[in-house]
């Protein structure tokens, strides 16, 4: 078992959700996040002086999936994430991180069928 | 209670013990008052009061269209909140620079040469077209008779100051429809032509004794000179402009953009609301208490009627009570009084509203299934309803009749005509010359940051 952790544009987020809906993921957490990274932030101007922000808004999706379903799912939100035909600087980033157990709260099963 | 027991004692002349008195007096009076009040327009038109001396007169007449322009003035206070709420976040600067600017463009094209074209003072009413009749607004500073009751029942500058708001909430009206994709510098060209130019000119025709006027077309307080006017420019703009990305996907489907701050639009209706007290209270252009108070009733009436109707419509056919479309409801019904609110019954006013309210709600569903985006439903507030309200004083009230329809109808048509060829002219001409619309990417990333480098809510320190 796998948690995939991903950051997402924001206008990519629908898309992202109807493609990995195709590989039969319908469970996952979605969060407002901000980042920085190689994506240069923008210039602001307020009140007559500018000003350098580098956090751009993104959406950090979390994801619990069987070891069957890790290849799907990346590839799916590899086909959601990307902006236009070969992407942006942007795009955004997944992380495959080891999960040791995953527990439903409702009813208290352990492992593979929780997810 | 004790005002019906008032009435009772000096109609009778004798005095009776007030708990029988009061009873007796409601059970014939509450439902004779609740019938006259539906009925009739006018009540006691025989009982002249003496009259006021001609300088107190004067004095009170102005003060009360000048409260009237004020109260227009806070219309601007609900279109900033009602557009920043029902669009999105990412471009609620944009938005407010754009309310913010029209404001005082307007007064000042106002100013410059709009009062002078809308009152230009047509010698023969029949051809006035069109007549320029001063730049600038200094007449009164050379005629001393601008400021006395020989010019109106107030002064120049009152005039002026309750016509100019006037002006800015028709161009207002188009920067609900183009939000959230047209470029901010062509809009403020646009705008400053549209209220600059046709605005005043084509509302010559009516208000300043133009043609129109002639051929007996009525317009109380703009429910066509300001609101359909406002509404054919949004309609023309969101052709040209086209809609947001984000809105209609290729496969026919719209989508749900929601807005930011639900709060903010219902507290900018109820502004708008409080704004049309003036709106159309100020219409009656002087203090006199008959007509003022029945205008404040069927305006509110017709207001009141709209809401529940367009909740209730939207509850039953759209499955679930929608809070914006009551909201624009409201202001449907307020549009629809406003070419006839001095004309019109009670019960007239509550069934002008009534269809409004019906008419709002299927015309914005029927604009997304055109593949128009119209974020705040300005083209179905303001031209279907604008539209409706011209109507209805042929259909309803003291001047409804067979002439009077067609009247309207010839107004409808010319101003459509006049509007809809100005607003297309010029929107066509700044589309080549300098674009109409920003990029895409601006589109995703919020017109806040691309045209102005700033945003409404930080979110991090």
């Amino acid at each position: 078992m796998k948690l995939i952790v991903a950051i997402v544009q924001p206008s990519r987020l629908e898309a992202v959700k109807e493609s990995l809906s195709k590989v039969e993921v319908f469970r996952l957490t979605v969060g407002d996040v901000q980042g920085l990274g190689r994506q240069k932030g923008h210039t602001e101007v307020y009140r007559g002086h500018e000003y350098q922000v580098n956090l751009l808004r993104k959406v950090k999706l979390e994801i619990a999936v069987n070891d069957k379903f890790v290849e799907p799912t990346i590839e799916a939100i590899l086909k959601g994430g990307r902006t236009g035909q070969e992407g942006k600087i942007g795009d955004g980033k997944i992380f495959v991180l080891p999960m040791d157990d995953v527990i439903r709260i409702r009813t208290g099963e352990r492992g593979s069928e929780a997810i | 209670m004790r005002i019906l027991t008032q009435l009772c004692r000096r109609s009778d002349g004798v005095t009776y013990s007030s708990s029988s008195l009061s009873s007796r007096c409601c059970r014939l009076l509450l439902p004779a008052l609740a019938l006259t009040a539906f009925c009739t327009p006018a009540l006691f038109a025989e009982d002249k009061p003496e009259p006021l001396p001609s300088d107190v007169k004067f004095m009170v007449d102005n003060l009360w269209v000048l409260l009237s322009g004020a109260l227009v003035f806070i219309m601007h206070l609900g279109f900033a909140s009602l557009e920043s709420g029902l669009t999105e976040a990412k471009n609620t600067v944009n938005i407010l620079f754009k309310n913010t600017m029209i404001i005082c463009i307007g007064l000042l094209t106002y100013g410059l040469c709009g009062f002078a074209l809308m009152y230009p003072g047509f010698e023969d009413a029949a051809t006035g077209f069109f007549k320029f009749g001063d730049f600038g607004v200094t007449r009164a500073a050379d005629d001393a008779s601008l400021m006395t009751k020989e010019y109106a029942a107030y002064t120049w500058y009152t005039d002026f100051f309750f016509q100019a708001m006037f002006a800015a909430t028709a161009a207002t009206i188009v920067s609900g429809a183009v939000a959230g994709r047209i470029k901010l510098s062509s809009f403020l060209v646009w705008s400053t032509l549209f209220v600059g130019l046709c605005y005043p000119i084509v509302g010559s025709w009516k208000w300043g004794g133009g043609w129109l006027d002639a051929k007996g077309f009525y317009d109380f307080a703009g429910s066509t000179l300001v609101h359909s006017v406002g509404g054919w420019g949004a309609l023309v703009m969101a052709l040209l402009l086209g809609p947001r990305i984000a809105k209609f996907t290729t496969d026919g489907k719209v989508n749900y953009i929601p807005g930011s701050n639900m709060p903010l639009v219902a507290i900018g209706v109820f502004l708008l609301w409080l704004g049309w007290f003036g709106f159309n209270g100020g219409s009656v252009l002087s203090g006199d208490a008959v007509s003022i108070s029945l205008v404040l009733v069927t305006t509110s009436m017709a207001a009141a009627a709209g809401g529940v109707t367009a909740g209730m419509v939207s509850w039953f056919v759209g499955k679930k009570p929608d809070l914006t479309m009551a909201l624009n409801g409201i202001l449907a019904g307020l549009v629809g009084i406003t070419a006839g609110a001095d004309q019109m019954a009670i019960w007239e006013a509550v069934a002008i509203g009534v269809v409004a309210g019906g008419l709002v709600y299927f015309s914005v569903v029927t604009v997304d299934k055109l593949r128009i985006d119209d974020p705040v439903g300005a083209i179905s507030v303001h031209l279907v309803c604008g539209i409706w309200g011209t109507l209805a004083v042929g259909i309803f009230g003291a001047k409804a009749g067979g002439e009077q329809i067609v009247a309207q109808l010839t107004g409808i048509a010319s101003y459509a005509v006049a509007t809809v060829v100005f607003a297309g002219v010029t929107g066509l001409i700044i589309k080549a010359v300098m674009g109409l619309r920003v990029s895409d990417d601006e589109q995703v990333e919020g017109l806040d940051i691309g045209e102005h480098g700033m945003t409404a809510y930080h979110q991090l320190p």
